[in-house]
């Protein structure tokens, strides 16, 4: 009764790669994975709980979904429309900060990634 | 008389001792900030000031003054207010890491009803998404005896408490200028002398009286009174009567600018606007078919349990700062009659944005922290000439038909299209800008559509349908 957002069952998609998107996202409760598609395989990208985001690139870019995201187990996810969130961004530009550092907290992720694979070539 | 662009700004006079002081009239590490307050604005600009100040590596010693600590039920401990948090400050704070836990979300609101004396007609939210949270200020009204729900306010106050605010459950007696810093003195404790003092008393309680005493040429806002009800029923009544909707009233009750029933857990709460609310209006809303038709008399009566008369804030302060004084939220600028809470986050967070960046000298926050509070004046006076537009539309039975036919054709196309339905939804939960819903108003089609659907309304065949 006292929850906010749209409930997902187990398994179904929040999110498909390659689609037009709109908004970004923020876990309410449960846990979302991220998702690709690679010659047959699923390859999980990140697994996401509670209070963080996905979905942000098209806030800044208009390009397509760059990965699918599903739930696992029922998750309850709010929709930030992005109309709504830039305005407010123009208005007050610390609103993007706890975005930026999420963001960046991905970079040095992914550099760490790219580092452990290189050593495994 | 409220100014706006343009206005001929003086500078807000202080007293000798912080003009004398006006070189360091900045935060720093150590710095001491006394906030007035504990409701959503001095909370949100306790969290956000020392979120930014940590981020900057300044290290500032926070007083919140709060005598209540909104931790259990009854009037001493609410803030008197419908309790909606808006669907853009729902998507906000998300954004900002603030998630409302599901204890102090009473409900989830997803759509809205509509209710005339032409009809009902039920408007959902394009993405089917619970977006708006009803919730208590205090821990629930008169008469609760467990409290099954966390007070909204309490739960901003907590997260200003971690990010390293003191609250100091103490009454503000007076506050005057000690060597050029504004000083504190409540009945207990020894007087404290503050780098910056913020006001965030809100309009209903006698604090802003205590600002006379520092000579500071604010002018304060322009309020009127409000009705809140508090209607305790079982769960399930609620669920069956109003479900997960708000429903909303626009009757031709003169004065009455606005009425809703808010649902909430075992609470329906009854939140009236207009123009000086007195009994009779109130009876007049409640005795209306539209109203028992939505919650009826057998669910109202004894169930009433506790109500107030709030004022608000329908014309913002003039000059709401000087040299280390900041007014934020309601007693300074807030938006007309809707979404007070999120008017509250955006000037606490503007100010707290201010004092961090700029400094606190009355220049400081006369060019950082006006231009939020002007915007949001400049908006309220479109939102003035929207609710005076709604209100001529609802003398008349014919617009008051093509509306409602109108949003009922709505409802079966996609959401870009339902170009009424966003317009009054946006205007009842506050979610958007009024200049936002004036501007949409003025999109091709919107007008010659409206006047279609009135006419198609009021033919004889539609009337005799009806």
């Amino acid at each position: 009764m006292g929850e906010l957002g749209r409930l997902y069952k187990n398994g179904e998609c929040i999110v498909e790669l390659g689609e037009a998107g709109d908004c970004m996202f923020v876990v309410q409760s449960g846990t979302v994975e991220v998702v690709r598609q690679q010659g047959g395989q699923t390859i999980c990208l990140a697994k996401l709980a509670e209070g963080e985001f996905f979905g942000e690139m098209a806030l800044f870019e208009k390009e397509v979904r760059s990965a699918t995201v599903r739930a696992r187990g029922d998750v309850r996810v709010l929709t930030v429309d992005k109309k709504n969130l830039l305005r407010r961004i123009n208005e007050d530009p610390s609103l993007a900060f706890r975005m930026v550092q999420k963001m960046s907290k991905r970079i040095r992720d992914l550099n760490a990634e790219l580092v452990r694979m290189k050593l495994g070539q | 008389m409220f100014r706006i662009a343009g206005w001929p700004y003086r500078r807000a006079r202080t007293s000798d001792w912080a003009a004398s002081a006006r070189g360091a009239l900045e935060l720093d590490s150590g710095s001491r900030v006394g906030v007035i307050g504990g409701g959503p604005a001095g909370s949100f600009f306790s969290y956000f000031l020392l979120e930014m100040a940590e981020r900057m590596g300044i290290e500032l010693k926070v007083d919140i003054y709060e005598s209540r600590d909104f931790g259990s039920p009854g009037p001493a401990n609410c803030n008197h207010c419908g309790g909606i948090v808006s669907e853009s400050l729902v998507q906000m704070l998300a954004t900002e890491g603030i998630l409302l836990p599901t204890e102090v979300v009473q409900r989830g609101i997803d759509s809205y009803v509509l209710h005339m004396d032409v009809g009902d007609v039920r408007i959902e939210t394009p993405l089917h998404e619970k977006r708006i949270a009803a919730v208590h200020r205090g821990s629930g009204p008169r008469g609760v005896t467990a409290v099954k729900w966390h007070s909204f306010d309490k739960f901003l106050l907590d997260l200003a408490v971690k990010s390293g605010a003191r609250h100091l459950r103490e009454r503000v007696r007076s506050v005057s200028w000690s060597e050029g810093r504004p000083r504190i003195s409540t009945k207990a404790g020894e007087p404290k002398s503050y780098d910056l003092m913020v006001a965030a008393m809100g309009v209903n309680s006698g604090g802003l009286k205590l600002l006379d005493e520092l000579g500071i040429e604010c002018e304060p806002p322009k309020t009127t009174t409000t009705h809140i009800s508090e209607f305790f029923l079982k769960p399930e009544v609620v669920e069956r009567y109003l479900g997960s909707a708000m429903h909303v009233f626009l009757l031709h009750i003169p004065n009455l600018e606005f009425a809703a029933l808010i649902p909430k857990g075992s609470h329906v709460t009854l939140v009236m606007l207009g123009r000086e609310i007195n009994k009779e209006l109130i009876q007049s809303f409640l005795d209306s078919p539209e109203v028992n038709r939505c919650l009826p008399q057998e669910c109202r009566g004894e169930h009433r349990v506790c109500s107030c008369s709030p004022r608000i804030n329908i014309r913002g302060a003039v000059r709401p700062f000087a040299d280390r004084v900041v007014f934020v939220g309601d007693c300074g600028m807030t938006r007309l009659y809707k979404d007070g809470i999120g008017a509250a986050y955006r000037t606490a967070k503007a100010a707290a944005t201010a004092a961090i960046f700029d400094g606190v000298s009355a220049e400081a926050f006369r060019r950082h922290y006006w231009p939020t509070c002007r915007a949001i004046g400049a908006d309220n006076r479109i939102g003035k000439l929207i609710f005076a537009a709604t209100q001529t539309m609802m003398k008349l039975r014919p617009a008051r038909r093509g509306v409602l036919r109108m949003v009922s054709g709505e409802q079966c196309k996609p959401p870009e299209r339902r170009r009424m339905s966003t317009v009054l939804w946006d205007v009842f939960t506050g979610s958007a800008p009024y200049k936002e819903v004036l501007l949409r108003t003025m999109r091709p089609g919107f007008v010659p559509h409206l006047l279609w659907d009135m006419a198609l309304a009021t033919r004889p065949t539609a009337k005799a349908d009806a």
